[in-house]
């Protein structure tokens, strides 16, 4: 019974992780993106074509496995950035509204837009996926208990993910252009009185997190589902700016909270495998969706409310102002 | 060395020529775009054209999709305006279709006229309270609106999808074996179709005719009563607003509930226009809470101009439905909405700002323009200056 149950907990770490790993990478995108001072909605739009594209390159290029899974998630990462920089050149330099930019670029490259449209086509849709990413026997030591399969039994884009938070919080906290980054975000004017290129830091950051989104899109299409359907992420990309918020723009907390989210995504998969179905199906799949409310409403509640954290100079174009 | 200069006042030429000329630039983009995928783009125009207005039956059937577009669109557009940022008219528009067919199958005995007016009420105070949950969180506790009404969209499709596939509800069909293998929504009774205007070989939808008079209203309402007036200094400042004394809380709850209350309303001549059953699938798929956005974005969230751009937008998704298929896959509405969307969006900068193109060595200013008259005397607002 203990093992059962050890089992079941080791099983639903597990799923927890893979399914936490698209918001992780677009997660921290975003977590930089805003820091910059930049809000991106468009995160959604972004996974699906970083998906897509992936799927795409997968399915179509020769080669030794590890070579076409590392070009997938490479145009993967590039075509999303492309997304990100139209959202950039529209918000940054025409000084659109990022919020209204942000939703046009979801709608743009989403559900019904240009994702779909690559996979039609290119006859994508319902083929099953030539290569995926394995989990790896990390020195041998996969059947160590409990944290055999959790740390040494994962894919590469696992530990990609946990490479790019340690990455996240190192460039964040540690480094020069780090700090540069949090004081544009801060206060742009301050920044930019320092001879920090305001616009230059916003569309890097906004760039980079188009590529991490198009590589959390890459997880979705060479690992958590092994062929393409239109609208595979399901909101996971407003997960992720959801995230954002209640990690308080921090990639530390980030990632425990996209794994969270991972469980919540899915404990109704692992329970409905073991023949638990007297609750609908339809009520784990509003779950996740469910939870971020009520993450949200405890962040704005709590006594943390939204100043802590949140980047002061988010959603307001800069200007140089001349006289 | 290009700038952006801020006019100092607009002409009011530009407020039209602007827009037209950014969505005649869409569709150049579009063209390359399908060109780039090797559609051709001549071609793919005709057919959009044909499908959606020459082609016989297709000019009413391009009112059919506009009308849902409408509410939807002035739905966002009420809420954008006023910098209220409701994307849940997807949710909305689905509660408010549970509400109206609800209503339509359960008063099945009332006479045609009060059934009809009982199902939009239905259909009205659906998405109301739907989207009085993230009205009352940002009303309350400041909760992002944005992520909490797209969040309850997926909440509300899966609750749709219950009613009809996954339990024996009120809604679903079970009378027939064949709806108990392919699950189906009830058919409401005949009374509950709401009329439609014939106009020669037109069929123009009741629920069109009530959009347009709401746009109107909303238009009104925004302009000329207190209210509006109210909304729109809380829009531009807020703690302006605070200070002149306008109830904030009270104002983003009903602002909520209005665009809540009128995506629901798309919800309710879903069922009572169009499709007379509840039909999840067929709602989810043409996603029209979402293309509201869209319509409403290109109107710049001005009410009357919905009118415009739902028709617009209608044309193309209407065409999307009627040419789906290898030579117009379904990514292309989305795509070319996506594409629209940004060039009006960027190109607004044109009617606040002109382009200055000049050398880099003007750094050196040397002869001081002369004093400006006294800084009283006009101008209807101190331009913000020079930008780069």
């Amino acid at each position: 019974m203990t093992g059962f149950n050890a089992n079941l907990g080791i099983s639903i770490i597990m799923t927890a992780i893979l399914y936490g790993t698209p918001l992780v990478f677009a997660g921290i995108g975003e977590l930089l993106t805003e820091r910059s001072g930049v809000l991106n909605l468009g995160v959604e739009g972004m996974l699906l074509i970083g998906a897509v594209m992936a799927f795409l390159v997968s399915q179509r290029m020769p080669g030794p496995g590890w070579l076409v899974l590392l070009a997938a998630v490479l145009v993967a990462m590039a075509a999303s950035a492309v997304m990100a920089s139209i959202h950039a050149f529209v918000t940054i330099t025409l000084r659109a509204n990022q919020i209204v930019s942000g939703l046009s670029l979801t709608i743009f490259a989403g559900v019904i837009g240009l994702s779909s449209y690559i996979a039609e086509d290119n006859r994508i849709g319902g083929k099953a996926g030539k290569h995926q990413f394995a989990d790896l026997n990390v020195f041998g030591l996969k059947n160590l208990p409990v944290i055999g399969p959790i740390l040494f039994h994962q894919s590469a884009m696992i530990y990609l993910s946990w490479l790019v938070v340690i990455g996240a919080v190192v460039y964040l906290y540690r480094t020069r252009t780090g700090l540069y980054l949090r004081s544009v975000g801060e206060s742009p004017q301050a920044a930019d009185a320092m001879g920090i290129n305001v616009t230059r830091y916003r569309y890097a950051h906004t760039l980079l997190g188009g590529a991490l989104a198009g590589a959390g899109g890459a997880v979705f299409t060479l690992q958590i589902a092994t062929n393409w359907i239109d609208g595979l992420t399901a909101g996971a990309g407003w997960i992720a700016i959801a995230l954002v918020i209640f990690s308080l723009w921090r990639p530390e907390l980030l990632i425990l909270g996209a794994y969270m989210f991972g469980a919540f995504t899915s404990v109704g998969f692992d329970l409905q495998a073991r023949g638990i179905t007297s609750i609908p199906s339809e009520f784990w799949s509003s779950l996740p969706y469910l939870m971020t409310v009520l993450a949200l409403v405890l962040v704005s509640v709590g006594s943390v409310r939204r100043r802590l954290g949140t980047p002061a100079a988010l959603g307001i174009p800069y200007m140089r102002e001349e006289s | 060395m290009i700038r952006f200069k801020a006019r100092e006042n607009v002409p009011r030429w530009l407020n039209y020529v602007v827009p037209l000329a950014s969505v005649a630039v869409a569709i150049v983009v579009a063209g390359i775009v399908l060109a780039a995928t090797s559609h051709n783009p001549f071609a793919t125009y005709k057919n959009i054209v044909q499908a959606s207005l020459t082609q016989p039956g297709a000019f009413s059937q391009t009112l059919v999709t506009m009308t849902p577009l409408m509410f939807t669109g002035l739905a966002a557009a009420v809420a954008f305006r006023m910098r209220l940022w409701n994307i849940g008219g997807e949710g909305q528009l689905y509660m408010g279709a549970v509400g109206a067919s609800g209503a339509g199958l359960y008063f099945h005995s009332l006479p045609a006229p009060l059934l009809i007016l009982v199902m939009m009420a239905a259909g009205v105070a659906a998405g109301t309270l739907w989207a009085s949950i993230p009205g009352a969180l940002r009303a309350f506790f400041n909760t992002n609106e944005i992520l909490t009404t797209l969040m309850l969209n997926y909440v509300a499709a899966n609750f749709m999808y219950y009613l009809i596939f996954d339990s024996n509800s009120y809604w679903r069909d079970l009378t027939s074996p064949s709806a108990r293998v392919f699950p189906q929504g009830k058919s409401l009774p005949a009374d509950a179709s709401w009329p439609a205007l014939q106009l020669g070989s037109v069929t123009i939808p009741f629920g069109l005719i009530i959009a347009i008079g709401l746009a109107v209203l909303l238009w009104g309402m925004i302009r000329a009563t207190r209210y509006g007036f109210e909304m729109r200094v809380l829009a531009d400042s807020p703690a302006v607003g605070k200070y002149a004394g306008i109830r904030t809380r009270r104002k983003i709850l009903s602002l909520m509930a209005i665009s809540g209350g009128i995506a629901g309303f798309a919800g309710a001549s879903q069922v009572g226009d169009f499709s007379h059953t509840l039909d999840p699938r067929g709602l989810e798929q043409a996603g029209y809470g979402y293309i509201g956005i869209v319509v409403a974005a290109l109107a710049r969230y001005n009410p009357v101009a919905v009118v415009v751009t739902s028709f617009f937008i209608g044309m193309l998704v209407n065409a999307g439905f009627a040419l789906q298929g290898p030579g117009f896959p379904i990514g292309l509405t989305g795509t070319m909405e996506g594409i629209l969307l940004f060039c009006v969006l960027g190109a607004e900068i044109f009617t606040r700002y002109r382009l200055v193109f000049r050398r880099q060595q003007a750094i050196s200013r040397t002869p001081v323009s002369p004093p400006s008259p006294a800084p009283a005397a006009v101008g209807p607002a101190a331009p913000p200056g020079e930008v780069s």
